[in-house]
């Protein structure tokens, strides 16, 4: 899975995608995975920098990520399976 | 390198909540870097906002209305012209072309005005009642339609066409029908005000983009920027919209331009299916209202269109700004009566 191309992201975590012109906002969890996502990383590898980096067990991360990967994929943000 | 002098007469100053384009085109000129333009407005009515911003145009021009014929245009033009020289003209209107268009040969030899107008082939062959058969001529999807002159003839819509369907006036004006006697509602509604035939078309779920083009003529598409609206007004304009990276309809623009052989400025209107199928609902004659957007994103179209107006040769636009926003705003401005007493009285401000 990847980002779709040209995807912005700012430092402040709002996201513009240049092909649709949709906008979106992202809290700081948000835009770490988004991050990861540019820097090509796969579901696990993203899993355990969050599991890491907020010390949380990693079940919790992945039902979130669920969620969070279903938005970015119905916002058109994201292509490509897991 | 010192800008080029020269003085160009342009209409619609119309800049109300359903904008014409002609202040946008004007600003777009200002701010050319490579000429220093003189504006002549030419108006039709007594408060169109444009008449009075003064930082923008120089000189104003009471106008025939378009229903008062070629003969009263270019007399009133070659009235207008005598003082002040005017090089090129930009008819913004989509009512008015048919007469400029038709007196575009007479006013260029006879006092060396030049326009960059769509031939009268090709402003006719965009038509909505056309427009199916226009894109299956230039390669670009249009959704179903056929004409209906009675109300009657809704109820054999259904073998044809699925609800909901689009009801849609000659000239303006388009609703959407989820049932029969909705469809007939409309048909009365729209008809009482825009008459016969109604164009019943396909409705299309998806997202309008738009697209503000220039051809020369030549089958180049000289420019084209797609923005997508943002904040639509009760009317349906667009309030602000934002530019786009878009390959796929950059490529659909410069097809329809380039196949049809496109002559001077226009707008491209489009539905993006939910599946990401492109749909022309809509081709405009002219630049769209929001045509300055064009120029803030880094093709400057007016500029251009007088460059072709002049008989220049203009290379197209490789790039534009993509993520570029316009935000429209209302302004009020401070008039005093003794100026609308002159454009209404005399016809000149």
């Amino acid at each position: 899975m990847q980002l779709n191309r040209n995807i912005a992201v700012s430092e402040t975590g709002f996201i513009f995608n240049p092909s649709s012109g949709d906008s979106f906002s992202v809290n700081p969890v948000g835009q770490d995975v988004i991050r990861l996502l540019k820097e090509g990383k796969n579901r696990e590898e993203i899993t355990s920098a969050l599991v890491e980096k907020y010390a949380i067990d990693a079940a919790s991360v992945d039902k979130d990520m669920d969620d969070f990967l279903v938005m970015l994929r119905n916002y058109q943000l994201l292509t490509g399976h897991e | 390198m010192s800008k080029q002098r020269i003085t160009v007469a342009v209409s619609g100053l119309n800049n109300i909540d359903s904008p014409g384009p002609g202040i946008p085109v004007i600003r777009a000129l200002k701010e050319s870097e490579r000429f220093e333009v003189r504006i002549i407005g030419l108006s039709y009515e007594s408060l169109e906002p444009g008449l009075y911003m003064h930082d923008l145009v120089d000189k104003s021009y009471q106008v025939p209305m378009p229903s008062a014929g070629t003969t009263a245009l270019l007399e009133r033009l070659a009235y207008i012209h005598a003082k002040e020289n005017i090089a090129v003209i930009i008819p913004n209107f989509d009512a008015e072309l048919h007469n400029f268009i038709r007196l575009a040969p007479q006013l260029k030899t006879q006092f060396g005005i030049g326009m960059f107008l769509p031939t009268m082939e090709q402003f006719e062959a965009r038509h909505k009642s056309v427009l199916f058969q226009f894109g299956e001529a230039n390669g670009v999807k249009v959704p179903y339609h056929k004409m209906i002159y009675s109300a009657n003839e809704v109820h054999q819509l259904e073998n044809e066409f699925t609800y909901p369907l689009v009801i849609k006036g000659k000239y303006y004006d388009a609703s959407i029908a989820a049932t029969p006697e909705q469809a007939v509602s409309y048909f009365h509604k729209i008809s009482a005000k825009w008459g016969l035939p109604i164009i019943v078309q396909e409705f299309v779920s998806g997202t309008e983009v738009n697209v503000t083009a220039i051809g020369d003529g030549q089958g180049n598409c000289v420019g084209a920027v797609p923005m997508r609206k943002l904040y639509i007004t009760d009317k349906g304009k667009a309030w602000s919209g934002i530019s786009l990276d878009d390959e796929e309809l950059i490529k659909i623009a410069n097809r329809v331009i380039g196949n049809s052989k496109w002559r001077g400025g226009c707008e491209l209107e489009f539905i993006r299916s939910n599946d990401g199928i492109y749909y022309l609902l809509e081709m405009n004659p002219r630049f769209p209202a929001w045509v300055y957007l064009a120029k803030g994103c880094g093709q400057n179209h007016p500029e251009a269109l007088v460059r072709l107006a002049l008989g220049e040769t203009v290379e197209p636009f490789t790039t534009y700004d993509t993520g570029k926003m316009f935000v429209r705003y209302s302004f009020d401005q401070i008039v005093s009566l003794s100026e609308f007493e002159q454009i209404s009285t005399q016809g000149e401000l």
